[in-house]
């Protein structure tokens, strides 16, 4: 086993606004045991280059608010040990490429928000008394781990390649999400109407690519993607409920 | 000549600043009283340290100790906060937390759950009956995105990586407040009849914290330069299970729901150790005994490796720590390649949360300075010398709301007044200051600060070192109003660090200097110099105010307990001030 080394390098890609390509920046920093990609980044702002504009809050993988991409790959920076990388090559961090650069590491991740609030929220059903189980909060507890790091929203190719400033595709947190309030053993709202219209959710062709990113281990994919296109296409184009739904409404004569 | 204020110009009947618990809570009550509320916040909307919050919210909710109540509750905040409580605070929030989490539950909280289907809670430090209300150890990310989620449906509009820099006041009374936004660096004002000030805790002021980014001390900074008052300064909570190692990761929080959940601390000799400082609660003490516990025990040389002490649940069923405490399970597993299902954590205390800070109204969350209004843990009082575990959730919901409800009338009744032009540009040239000003590097002077304060104002204090800081601090506070920020005003952090440090030296000088009067040992505050109880200080509270730009202190007398609630409070009759 090689001995850590004394120095690691970075390569910052800074930039100013709107700039999607960039300049590289090299930066040498002290290594310690445990660094973090996040430390290495705080230590070149504090001591290299103070304007450097970086996003992070807890640094403690529970905000979501250091994504960047780390050697090509979506990564909460402050989740990232240097050891598991290959640190004795350049560390490569760049920011986000899905959204627009505000500056360096910083992107604008506003329009995540903007669709979020075009899901219908959460309203109690008033028919039931308000007592449920663990095994009934369990689906929906899942998706509500999300800490909106946004790294799905990045790394979805539906997304990369959506050039409008629309939601034609509403992206994998925004499934997730809308999947945490239909799974709501309380809740009483439909949301089919979002989903496969704004939220275009029929464009996933579930590659999958948002649940190995995530670094809260939420399978998007297959529990709240899946189960959502499976109950749009329940009420929507089941065979047999379309034949009931042919006899039942035939106009009387 | 007079300059014209160049930033964007905004109104609200209440501005919120800060979109933590306190903040969110504050505006959605605002908003349901009929208010026009605007939430400006430092941060992305959802990612105030509110988010890192693990245990639990404490409240009476009784659901699995039929047992507790609200007396029992307000019962063990005072005696956790060795009875200097503003009492009237810590009564309200007994009785309302309750309340608090059952909005939660309307709003679309998902609540863990009993088998009779009701919330599940669990125990934590100092609360008599299981009475934390929880989802695992990720309690403040659904309390905040709850109250997100609530914000969104009432659209109450929130202005993201938006900094306030000043508060102005006209004619005595708070008429709005200037700052720069974060992505252009351009000011703005907002003119509001009424402001919260949610701006959270001060911790980033020392160097070893549990605190995020932000913990710069701002609002309570704020508050203090608009004439408000600070108490209870010196009593700033040392979390006693920080993690130590790798260095990387030191002061992140490990819950105290490991200790809730069953676990234990040993030291390198494989005692239990907390049989020698407090054996009728052992790890389920108070945090000021069991950091000062674990203190003691890395002094006497029977400390870890690592200079921590051990901290076990691996007598538990892997399945149950994975359920009952999944990030601590999955932080240890990835920043310190260590299974806690197997093996014990280090530990060591760390920074974590501030008791004292601007001293308000309890029923009205309102501050001495008329139209400015503070909750959550930038205000003070409920908590006394040393806050209970889940008592900060309960605090930020329950004076949040009440914060947001009297801000609203108080606005309505009062109206806009309008701003003087001449306070806006004199505030927009302020707040550029850095950028003219040749000196340090302001991490740098940040930094040093941090270290000062872990080093002489820390755990254990005395008068030497505390008169020995407020004199380094005061060089400090120099330097930073002499540093430099390069660049430009888009995005910068050399610039915005400038200004945070300000603010922090000036609140480490009022954590300082009311540590140095309270000649005693209470709660989180212990003075080797003073190490007993001081009934005579058991009768005041620390009052900071800013005296044409110097910290003064003063002991104000706490209002009496009255006959009936101390009977609750102090139910086997004893004999107390």
């Amino acid at each position: 086993m090689n001995n850590p080394p004394e120095k690691v390098v970075l390569r910052i890609n800074r930039g100013e606004e709107n700039d999607a390509t960039g300049r590289w920046e090299q930066y040498t920093v002290p290594y310690s045991d445990g660094m973090v990609v996040l430390d290495a980044v705080l230590e070149v702002q504090a001591r290299q280059a103070p304007d450097l504009a970086v996003r992070w809050n807890c640094k403690a993988a529970k905000c979501g608010s250091c994504s960047a991409e780390v050697c090509g790959k979506p990564r909460l920076m402050c989740k990232t040990l240097l050891e598991e990388l290959d640190y004795l090559q350049p560390i490569v961090v760049s920011p986000l490429r899905t959204f627009r650069r505000i500056r360096d590491l910083v992107t604008d991740v506003a329009w995540n928000y903007r669709v979020n609030e075009m899901i219908a929220p959460f309203r109690a059903r008033l028919d039931r008394k308000w007592k449920f189980f663990q095994r009934d909060v369990e689906r929906a507890q899942e998706m509500r781990k999300c800490i909106e790091c946004f790294l799905c929203q990045d790394v979805c190719h539906v997304l990369r390649y959506q050039t409008e400033d629309k939601p034609q595709f509403a992206g994998p947190r925004f499934f997730a999400r809308t999947a945490a309030l239909d799974f709501h053993p309380m809740d009483s709202v439909e949301r089919t109407e979002f989903l496969t219209r704004e939220g275009g959710i029929g464009l996933c062709n579930i590659t999958k690519c948002c649940t190995d990113v995530c670094p809260e281990g939420i399978n998007i994919t297959d529990n709240a993607i899946i189960p959502e296109k499976e109950r749009i296409v329940d009420a929507h184009a089941d065979p047999l409920r379309a034949a009931f739904a042919a006899i039942f409404s035939r106009p009387k004569k | 000549m007079a300059i014209a204020f160049a930033g964007s110009r905004h109104r609200a009947d209440v501005l919120v600043i800060g979109a933590g618990g306190a903040g969110l809570r504050a505006a959605i009550e605002a908003h349901a009283a009929g208010a026009n509320v605007a939430v400006v916040c430092k941060s992305l909307l959802g990612k105030a340290h509110t988010v890192v919050a693990e245990g639990g919210i404490a409240a009476a909710v009784g659901s699995v100790d039929p047992r507790d109540d609200w007396r029992a509750h307000f019962r063990d905040t005072m005696a956790g906060g060795k009875y200097i409580n503003n009492w009237k605070m810590a009564l309200l929030h007994a009785q309302e937390a309750p309340g608090e989490v059952e909005n939660l539950e309307r709003w679309g909280a998902l609540f863990d759950r009993t088998e009779s289907g009701d919330v599940m809670q669990r125990l934590f430090g100092g609360h008599t009956y299981k009475r934390l209300v929880h989802v695992g150890d990720r309690t403040g990310l659904e309390l905040i995105r709850t109250l997100q989620d609530e914000l969104v449906a009432r659209h109450i509009a929130v202005f993201m990586e938006y900094t306030v820099t000043m508060l102005v006041r006209q004619n005595g009374a708070i008429v709005g407040a200037v700052g720069y936004e974060r992505e252009t660096g351009s000011s703005f004002v907002w003119e509001a009849p009424a402001v919260i000030v949610a701006t959270g805790g001060s911790g980033r002021i020392f160097s070893v914290t549990s605190n995020s980014w932000e913990g710069t001390a701002d609002g309570q900074a704020l508050a203090f330069r608009a004439g408000a008052d600070l108490m209870d300064m010196e009593f700033i909570q040392f979390h006693p299970t920080g993690m130590i190692w790798p260095a990387s990761v030191r002061g992140i929080l490990v819950t105290e729901s490991v200790r809730g959940e069953g676990g234990y601390l040993t030291n390198s000799l494989g005692e239990r150790f907390m049989e020698r400082y407090d054996p009728g609660r052992m790890e389920l003490s108070t945090r000021d005994i069991v950091a000062r516990a674990i203190y003691m025990e890395v002094q006497s040389g029977r400390g870890t490796s690592h200079g921590g002490a051990y901290l076990s649940i691996a007598h538990k069923p892997a399945a149950f720590i994975k359920e009952k405490l999944p990030s601590m399970y999955a932080q240890f597993r990835d920043f310190a390649h260590l299974d806690i299902t197997k093996e014990p954590m280090e530990v060591f205390p760390t920074t974590h949360y501030i008791m004292g800070g601007i001293r308000v109204d309890a029923e009205t969350a309102a501050t001495n300075v008329p139209g400015l209004y503070a909750a959550g843990e930038c205000a003070g009082g409920l908590h006394g010398a040393n806050r209970l575990g889940g008592n900060s959730l309960s605090d930020l919901l329950v004076f949040g709301r009440r914060a947001g409800a009297s801000a609203a009338e108080f606005a309505r009744a009062k109206g806009y007044s309008g701003i003087d032009d001449a306070a806006l540009a004199s505030a927009e040239r302020d707040m550029l200051f850095a950028f003219e000003a040749n000196g340090e590097n302001p991490f740098v002077v940040q930094e040093d600060l941090q270290t000062l304060m872990m080093d002489e104002v820390g755990i254990y204090r005395t008068e030497e070192k505390l008169s020995d800081a407020i004199t380094k601090i005061h060089s400090l506070r120099e330097r930073a109003r002499n540093a430099h920020a390069t660049g430009t005003r888009r995005y910068n952090p050399s610039w915005h660090t400038a200004l945070d440090v300000v603010n922090m030296a000036l609140i480490a000088e009022t954590i300082a200097r009311s540590a140095l009067v309270r000649k005693e040992s209470r709660g989180a505050h212990t003075r080797v110099d003073a190490p007993d109880l001081s009934d005579e200080l058991q009768k005041v509270n620390v009052i900071a105010r800013l005296v044409d730009g110097d910290v003064q202190v003063e002991l104000v007398g706490r209002p009496a307990l009255p006959e009936e609630l101390r009977a609750i409070v102090y139910p086997q009759s004893e004999v107390h001030t």
